[in-house]
């Protein structure tokens, strides 16, 4: 390591991507046994990191391990490549790391995500890392964690099935939009972080490798490439994703996940793509949606 | 009633330290049969009931009990899987707090539909069904069915606990003061269901209990403890009408006559 | 009567003496060498005064109470099982097979109708529900219990009233050995004379009864002998 001295004050240097190496190995081994185990939640020192819990640090540490010189990484938070949480990530391993980072899902090799699923297909050569808040899916019923690692050992999930029992009584059909439980590889059943249930197909069979992260939790899961995803229900309430009435008023894509936007206090709306480097790609590629500038005027 | 035992214990005993539990303690429950062991306070009744349900781990002896498919298995021989997946289709338990044994933020029909959950029923409506018929076997309206037991009473709360364990049909049945702490009026319902249940259903009941009048309504034998020990057990009307012992003649000589 | 040759019950040398603990281990004797034979059809009174210990030994007959000495033996098919010394599981099934006993007092149960409290018994033998219940009306009719007053706990009935449910309930299904510790204590005539034919009826049908019958008609009516206990009693004290 070399310390630049810049006007006499040594200036800060990190060892590769923040993490000691010894770190960094011991997380490896962790996500090594998650892999291996697809679903089980491997417990790990999570260590301290230069940002407050539910800012990501177990998706950072994670893509920390993972990380190499040519890697190229890009960061979403909810979509977005440029809200803060997600600019805050993205510099910071420029900084440790010196990386180069993009906004794009296909130039990208890791990609660390809180609540997406890139609407762009994934490919083999690429990791996508989720930043998890509570990772254990039994947690809304069964407060013990004795009890809860005792149930995945014992693969007794009939308390999931009580959760959506539960929604469906109250609501008429199952209510959980976002971290709809997983059952992977016909095993563990697994939280998928707090992703819409829109992206819950995605993790089927996916070429990716998949890697979760809990900072505050101290848990690492995994699902590996191309394995079964099968997201939980009742036989007569199948699993069904949302479906949008409208395409993206920007970019007229259909079968993709939109946000709400208010316009102004008048009641005006506008649904446009949750993905903002897939509704910008479409935009570029000359896509219009009915809300949409038109060409030449304004970016 | 058949003439093999359900469940054997055998010199059960179990030590807190220097103070004693129980202490050498053998019975036999036979297929439906209702066995009440009755007791004071720290008479070690709650202890034992325990050690028969495998929830607490015996000091010495040991507890075997008949599978369904016949085999007599000494439970602690059991994997952790087994000894679970025994526990919530071939048994029950009903606490005396309804909120030990409920869930309480779960709605009625969540509440007897778990045990059908657990044991793969993945039809919501078929498990809502069930969830009606029981509820109407213990005498909760229908229209409760999406309430939570928060907003029940103490007597629905512990006939919802009953209609949540014996959803499985289970054969054997572990009651652990399940009248305490409830009305006089609301207890007299609530032993004529169990009572009716456990006729009809054929169950095997261990009851614990202080109270010698829900021994004598629900039993057919009963076991008096005192100190950790069996002191004296019998036909629950023999042991109540002429009782033997010094402790047993207290007991029933205590109770205020109705 | 021609008395079959084999006894339905056989009480020989029985002992009991209570121990209240509860005074200083006082002794109180109640019946020492106790022993008589009682045979199908045939219906005997326990007879001496108050306190000589006749409801006491219709209570070991049934293993309501215990017996220190002796041997009562219950004939269950080819067997004779002695309910001084059996299992309580053996006795609870002699009980639910075999003998059938009339107390003096119902035993209330909660929330449970008059007639189905009848039918209980029948129920029990594996009698279709339907068929019970009807059978349990018909028994009470008989008995001159009003007819609005079947399907309600007997709990708010008057004695007399609840004392014919339960005398229906002890005589509603076949047990070939009936202990009855004073059925008519609180009986009309009327109502006394029905429990005469009643037991009649089971007489015929080879039961045998053992019972307590202070109501001198009616133990001339309907008993065969008396079996004073008196002389058990004074061997006791």
């Amino acid at each position: 390591m070399n310390a630049h001295a810049v006007g006499g004050m040594p200036e800060i240097t990190y060892n590769f991507a923040y993490l000691d190496e010894q770190t960094k190995r011991m997380i490896r081994r962790a996500i090594l046994k998650a892999i291996a185990v697809p679903g089980y939640q491997v417990p790990f020192a999570a260590r301290e990191m230069p940002m407050p819990y539910g800012w990501g640090t177990g998706g950072v540490q994670v893509t920390a391990a993972v990380l190499g010189p040519k890697d190229v990484l890009k960061v979403i938070d909810q979509g977005a490549d440029d809200t803060t949480n997600a600019v805050a990530i993205r510099g910071f391993f420029e900084k440790t790391a010196r990386v180069a980072t993009t906004t794009s899902a296909v130039e990208a090799t890791v990609i660390q995500t809180r609540h997406r699923v890139p609407e762009t297909p994934l490919a083999e050569h690429q990791i996508l890392v989720y930043q998890v808040p509570i990772p254990e899916p039994l947690r809304f019923l069964e407060p013990r964690e004795t009890e809860t690692r005792q149930l995945h050992a014992l693969a007794e999930y009939g308390l999931m099935h009580v959760k959506l029992y539960e929604d469906i009584a109250r609501h008429g059909h199952i209510a959980t939009t976002y971290a709809y439980p997983v059952e992977v590889a016909g095993r563990y059943v697994m939280d998928p972080s707090p992703i819409p249930k829109f992206d819950n197909p995605k993790l089927d069979d996916c070429p990716a490798l998949q890697l979760f992260g809990a900072g505050r939790e101290k848990r690492i899961y995994a699902i590996p490439p191309y394995t079964r995803v099968r997201s939980l229900d009742f036989e007569d309430h199948p699993f069904k994703v949302q479906r949008f009435a409208k395409p993206c008023a920007l970019c007229a894509a259909t079968g993709v996940y939109l946000d709400e936007v208010i316009l102004d206090d008048k009641g005006g709306r506008m649904f446009v793509c949750s993905d903002t480097d897939y509704c910008n790609g479409r935009q570029v590629a000359g896509h219009r949606g009915e809300m949409a500038a038109p060409v030449g005027e304004g970016a | 009633m058949t003439d093999t035992p359900l469940l054997i214990a055998d010199g059960l005993s179990k030590n807190y330290g220097n103070r004693i539990g129980c202490r050498d303690v053998s019975l036999e429950v036979y297929p439906g049969e209702v066995l009440a062991v009755v007791g004071e306070s720290g008479s070690g009744k709650s202890t034992l009931l325990g050690l028969l349900s495998t929830e607490l781990e015996p000091s010495a002896g040991r507890v075997s009990y008949r599978l369904r498919d016949g085999r007599l298995a000494d439970l602690a021989s059991l994997g952790a899987a087994e000894k679970r997946l025994l526990m919530r289709t071939d048994w029950g338990f009903v606490r005396q707090n309804p909120a030990d044994g409920l869930r309480m933020a779960v709605s009625a029909g969540g509440n007897v539909g778990e045990r059908l959950m657990a044991v793969g029923w993945r039809h919501y409506g078929h498990i809502r069904d069930e969830a009606l018929d029981w509820l109407a076997k213990v005498e909760i309206a229908g229209d409760r069915i999406d309430d939570d037991p928060r907003a029940f009473s103490g007597g629905m709360r512990q006939r919802l606990q009953i209609a949540r364990n014996l959803v499985t049909r289970p054969r054997l049945v572990f009651m652990d003061e399940p009248t305490g702490g409830l009305d006089v009026s609301v207890q007299a319902r609530l032993l004529d269901l169990i009572r009716g249940l456990v006729a009809e259903l054929g169950l095997a009941v261990i009851i614990v209990t202080h109270d010698l009048a829900v021994a004598r309504l629900l039993s057919h034998r009963m076991v008096v403890m005192r100190h950790g020990r069996v002191i004296e057990t019998g036909i629950t009307d023999q042991v109540l009408d002429d009782p033997r012992e010094p402790y047993t003649q207290l007991l029933v000589s205590s109770v205020l006559a109705a | 009567m021609s008395k079959p040759s084999l006894p339905i019950l056989s009480v020989s040398g029985v002992a009991k003496t209570f121990i209240l603990h509860l005074r200083e281990g006082a002794r109180l004797p109640v019946v020492n060498g106790a022993g008589f034979d009682l045979y199908a059809g045939e219906c005997v009174a326990l007879g001496g005064p108050s306190g000589a210990g006749k409801s006491s030994l219709l209570k070991m007959v049934y293993g309501n109470y215990r017996v220190d000495e002796g041997t009562i033996r219950v004939r269950d098919g080819e067997e004779m099982v002695d309910v001084a010394s059996t299992s309580p599981r053996r006795l609870i099934k002699l009980r639910d097979t075999t003998m059938g006993y009339v107390s003096q007092f119902l035993r209330v149960i909660p929330r449970v109708g008059a007639r189905d409290v009848v039918a209980e018994p029948l129920i029990h033998d594996g009698v279709p529900p339907e068929e019970a219940v009807a059978r349990a009306g018909a028994l009470l009719a008989r008995l001159n219990l009003p007819e609005r007053l079947w399907n309600l706990p007997p709990a708010t009935f008057s004695g007399g009233e609840q004392q014919r449910v339960n005398i229906a309930r002890g005589l509603i299904a076949h047990r070939p050995l009936l202990l009855m510790d004073e059925p008519t204590a609180s009986l009309d005539a009327a109502n006394r004379n029905v429990v005469v034919e009643l037991i009649a009826e089971k007489k015929r049908a080879g039961v045998a009864i053992l019972g307590i019958f202070h109501d001198a008609e009616v133990r001339e009516a309907a008993c065969d002998r008396v079996i004073d206990v008196t002389d058990f009693a004074k061997a006791a004290a």
